[in-house]
């Protein structure tokens, strides 16, 4: 096919339509991913200095042409981007509009003022360029959640059939006059319109707050769904070219099909275990650990690309594999560098394709045939919806909680079309006769499913009341406890080892903690490392606490005295409104901890992978421990009070180092006494290190142990390096009530306020606690907010910062 | 699995423990297994430190209170048996199942799957959830954006929907009614692999 051509000299013009005409020489292929082709299209000899002789220096001169298709290229990023901006200027649109549909409109006026001016759109979307720059980056930003398998290749194989013989049989209607379009064509073109674009549905089904189980199975068949297509497509095209098709044929393509799609897999983790091995090596270069991490999906895409296999299969398994060991080893800035800069591409490419669907619908030239186009609409809606009813149906039994119809239809009608149809159909090769037919009839739909589906999808599921995630009709008790219940669940099946039927994933867990992990991961134990975890996300966390500005949220200080009065008062029965009730449901609905699916994270487009419930868990889990060992409760827990030490790296014995402390730190009086500074230092004070090692009194979760890693430091001291940002914030939000009722144990006092000055030079969050504090001096009456004192003490006692100097101030 | 009757033998009490809980011997093998490898140090007891040490549990908000389930009050440690009998209340209800009336409840009826999930309320065991203990709970399970008084008030109002007898607190009784819609058969039972 025509886009395996990585390395000859490609010319795209014939490729797509005439009127693309940029000329470019293919160039190591750069680890951006977006649109970065940078041609040396040399202008014929130099033009910015004329003959000597002729002219005198000149002072100002202007080379267009040498930057041009950077500068059009940049130009058309940065238009896309606006775009996305202003939509999300006036945030009603988006909630009605999917964004796809904003970025086709605003290509589609792009386009028409560019038809009317007769100018050429720039010429970035070639077969190679979306291949080989753009599609890498939209897989693998999505890749770093896990996917269900099963509706996406069966699903898509089913669609692609079945379209495409249902095409066929039309065709043969004379009087739609396309007779000419044999049956593999058809089944090509029908490959191409199977694939499934999730943009425009998942952030409709995460507003409306679908249930996970939808959102998933979407999700992961979209995705793979996109590998699937692609492959067919490959195959297809193949078998188009022939003028004659054999058994042999057919047996030898379906062997294909495997190769291609097992073979991508078998790539990508193949470089996924390169990556996670020489990233165990990077602790001293940890700038460029995001680096190795593009480099090998690249590559991974890039190599499948030359063997002609699924590379998104191979981009997908690689970042997957890569994930789950590459976390442990790099550093936490590195993680976030990498979910930041891939998001970001793929972002850019999703735009850019969007985009430029809106320009090349109006200035390409059609060909409309309504018979066509109008059965293939009908046959993609038909042939979606019977494939998921037959495959829902199938797989049903197999699920713990079984899709209802209503999930079906929203699957179903989840099957918007968009980039990837549209990158495929332009790439297919000129000999195919009716190739302008495809074009058009591709458009239509995409326009079609994005518009038409995409803006009522909302309003349709909201009607049909999918079910979401606990909601509706269920009192708040039931909720709760259908909630615990879960989650109850889920801890058992934690507990035991296993969750639903993979018992060939137990298997493969013990494999890769015993050999696996071992060789992969730098720092191993056997069990996975809660404790960087821990560090990590307490990070995290604190940064996003202050990133966060929480509408509903009300002011800080009205909740201690409320609560105050609400204890004291007697309690009278108090009446709920059905305001108030839906909006405790709300509440619930959208706060409750969503069960730790195992295969997914519940994600935005917007936004990052989020890992702030499982920070936010660690971080009460954390807190809970320590309210029951206060003084009181230390001694008299029915619960044995080693309990709460589980979180312990495991060897480590309960009672060395923490009860003294820990006591003498939840005291009211003694925050940071003297006596639990020294011991502590002295038990943790490891030549050569920073004292911020020192600092992290109750951190037992930490890694003291862990193998001297450079990162803290460099993080320490990157860490000074935002306070002046954080800084600006904390003093600008001053009721910062994230963390709703921060009570803290110390006592106010001048001495305090001096100090606090040292503390915000040495941590921004922990700024955000001296603020608070000075707001709310209490005096912790009772132990239910404290969870949120103790979050700050968390953040407060990050061994990350260094706070060299606070311990001497507290006292 | 053709051999496990035979290693199932070398586990002590497995044929009882089969009776009692309804597991049949690949189960048992399996959940010795998993016993075995929670067992860091071998001494055929599990320390709470041992179940910490599964991650996703700790990551559970109420991972704690699943775990001191397991341990009944002054109880430090977790041997073979108590383990698999708490994991049996998680076995999917027997449908056919017909009990004579003499025969004890099994472990893993309606009734005992329920208050299982009210011991996860209720930690101090005195047979109520207070309303402490729910806002703990419900603390736990609750993202970060929610304030206090938003979760004061749906403590509140989940006890009035609950407390018929107006103590303030839900008795298992109560969360017995409260949850008659809720199919619990099918909520709090597993797939035991084997």
């Amino acid at each position: 096919s025509s886009f395996f051509n990585l390395f000859s000299p490609v010319k795209l013009d014939g490729v797509i339509d005439t009127h693309i005409s940029l000329n470019y020489r293919e160039i190591p292929p750069k680890p951006t991913g977006g649109v970065t082709i940078v041609p040396p299209v040399k202008p014929d000899g130099p033009q910015a200095f004329p003959d000597a002789e002729k002219a005198n220096l000149p002072v100002f001169t202007m080379d267009y042409p040498r930057i041009q298709i950077p500068f059009e290229i940049t130009l058309w990023v940065l238009l896309a981007s606006f775009a996305k901006i202003g939509f999300h200027v006036y945030h009603k649109i988006t909630i009605w509009v999917p964004e796809s549909c904003l970025l086709i409109s605003i290509g589609l006026i792009v386009g028409g003022i560019m038809h009317s001016v007769h100018e050429e759109p720039p010429a970035v979307l070639s077969s190679n360029v979306f291949f080989l720059y753009m599609l890498p980056p939209i897989t693998f930003s999505s890749l770093f959640l896990l996917q269900v398998l099963w509706f996406a290749v069966v699903g898509t194989l089913w669609n692609s059939i079945g379209i495409g013989m249902s095409l066929f049989a039309i065709c043969q209607i004379e009087a739609f006059e396309v007779q000419d379009i044999n049956l593999q064509e058809n089944l090509l073109f029908a490959s191409i319109i199977s694939a499934v674009d999730p943009v425009a549905v998942l952030s409709v089904f995460e507003d409306v707050s679908v249930n996970e189980q939808l959102y998933i199975v979407v999700f992961g068949e979209c995705l793979f769904n996109d590998a699937v297509t692609v492959v067919l497509y490959n195959m297809f095209n193949f078998v188009a070219e022939m003028p004659v098709v054999e058994p042999v044929d057919v047996f030898l393509g379906v062997a294909r099909f495997f190769v291609v799609g097992l073979g991508g897999m078998g790539f990508g983790i193949l470089f996924g275990f390169v990556a996670a091995f020489t990233t165990r090596f990077t602790s001293r270069v940890r700038e460029i650990e995001p680096l190795f991490i593009f480099m090998y999906s690249y590559l991974a895409y890039l190599v499948a690309e030359l063997f002609a296999i699924s590379s998104i299969m191979a981009i997908v398994t690689c970042a997957l594999t890569m994930k789950y060991y590459v976390e442990e080893n790099v550093s936490q800035r590195s993680c976030t560098t990498i979910r930041h800069v891939v998001k970001m591409l793929g972002s850019i490419s999703e735009t850019l394709i969007f985009f430029f669907l809106g320009v090349v619908t109006i200035t390409t030239e059609h060909e409309w045939n309504w018979g066509y186009i109008l059965f293939t609409l009908l046959f993609a809606f038909i042939w979606r919806g019977l494939g998921v009813l037959v495959l829902t149906q199938i797989i049903n039994p197999f699920r713990t909680i079984p899709f209802h119809l209503k999930d079906q239809f929203g699957l179903a009608y989840g099957g918007l079309r968009g980039a990837i149809s549209f990158a495929l159909v332009f790439t297919l090769p000129d000999n195919i006769g009716r190739k302008q037919l495809f074009v058009t009839a591709t458009i239509a739909i995409i326009l079609f499913t994005v518009f038409l589906q995409g803006i009522s999808i909302r309003p349709l599921i909201e009607y049909i009341n999918v079910r979401r995630t606990n909601r509706n009709l269920d009192t708040i008790n039931v909720e709760v406890h259908c909630r615990l219940m879960e989650h109850t669940i889920a801890g058992i099946e934690d507990l035991c080892g296993q969750w639903s039927h993979f018992y060939w994933k137990d298997k493969f867990m013990k494999f890769n903690n015993r050999i696996l992990r071992r060789i992969l991961i730098r720092d191993n134990r056997a069990e996975s490392s809660i404790v960087a975890l821990y560090k990590k996300l307490e990070l995290q966390n604190a940064m996003e606490i202050l990133d966060t500005v929480s509408g509903d949220i009300s002011a800080a200080p009205s909740i201690v005295s409320l609560y105050e009065e609400k204890k004291n008062s007697g309690k009278p029965k108090k009446k709920f409104l059905a305001s108030d009730l839906k909006s405790m449901h709300d509440i619930l609905s959208k706060n409750m901890y969503k069960i730790r699916q195992r295969t997914v994270a519940y994600t935005n487009k917007h936004a990052l992978p989020n890992d702030s419930q499982t920070k936010e868990i660690l971080i009460r889990r954390h807190t809970s421990i320590r309210r029951s060992l206060r003084p009181g409760s230390f001694q008299s827990s029915v619960v044995p009070k080693s309990h709460k030490y589980f979180s312990l790296p495991a060897g480590k014995s309960l009672e060395s180092k923490f009860p003294p402390t820990r006591l003498s730190y939840t005291d009211d009086q003694e925050t940071m006494s003297e006596v639990a500074y020294p011991s502590r230092r002295s038990r943790f004070h490891q030549p050569g290190r920073s004292s911020s090692r020192a600092m992290m009194p109750l951190q037992r979760l930490d890694t003291l142990k862990e193998a001297p890693s450079v990162d803290v430091l460099d993080e320490s001291t990157g860490e000074r390096g935002r306070m002046g940002h954080g800084m600006s914030r904390t003093n600008s939000s001053s009721s910062n009530a994230r963390i709703p009722a921060p009570r803290r144990q110390f006592p106010p006092s001048v001495d305090h306020d001096s100090s606090s000055a040292d503390n915000f030079r040495n941590g921004h969050h922990e700024a955000t606690a001296e603020e608070e504090e000075q707001q709310q001096q209490q005096q912790p009456s009772s132990p239910t907010p404290a969870w949120a004192a103790e979050t700050q003490d968390n953040t407060a006692q990050n061994p990350l910062l260094r706070r060299p100097q606070w311990n001497p101030k507290r006292k | 699995m053709g051999s496990s009757n035979s290693s199932v033998n070398n586990i002590p009490n497995a044929q009882e423990l089969m009776q009692e809980t309804g597991f049949s011997a690949a189960h048992i093998l399996r959940l010795h297994e998993r016993f075995e490898f929670l067992d860091k140090h071998k001494c055929g007891q599990l320390r709470p430190q041992d179940f910490g040490a599964v991650q996703e549990l700790a990551l559970n908000p109420i991972g704690d209170s699943i775990i001191s389930a397991f341990f009944s009050p002054g109880q430090e440690t977790v041997d073979f048996a108590s383990f698999v009998r708490i994991l049996a209340h998680f076995r999917p209800t027997d449908r056919n199942q017909s009990r004579d009336g003499a025969q004890q409840e099994p472990a893993n009826s309606s009734i005992r799957k329920l208050k299982f999930a009210f011991q996860m309320y209720d930690q101090d065991r005195d047979g109520k959830i207070s309303r402490a203990e729910l806002l703990q709970v419900l603390r736990a399970m609750l993202g970060i954006q929610v304030t206090e008084e938003q979760l004061q008030s749906i403590a509140e109002r989940a006890i009035q929907e609950a407390d018929l007898d107006r103590d303030d607190a839900i008795s298992f009784d109560e969360f017995r009614k409260s949850l008659e819609k809720v199919d619990i058969d099918h909520k709090m039972s597993i797939r035991f692999l084997r």
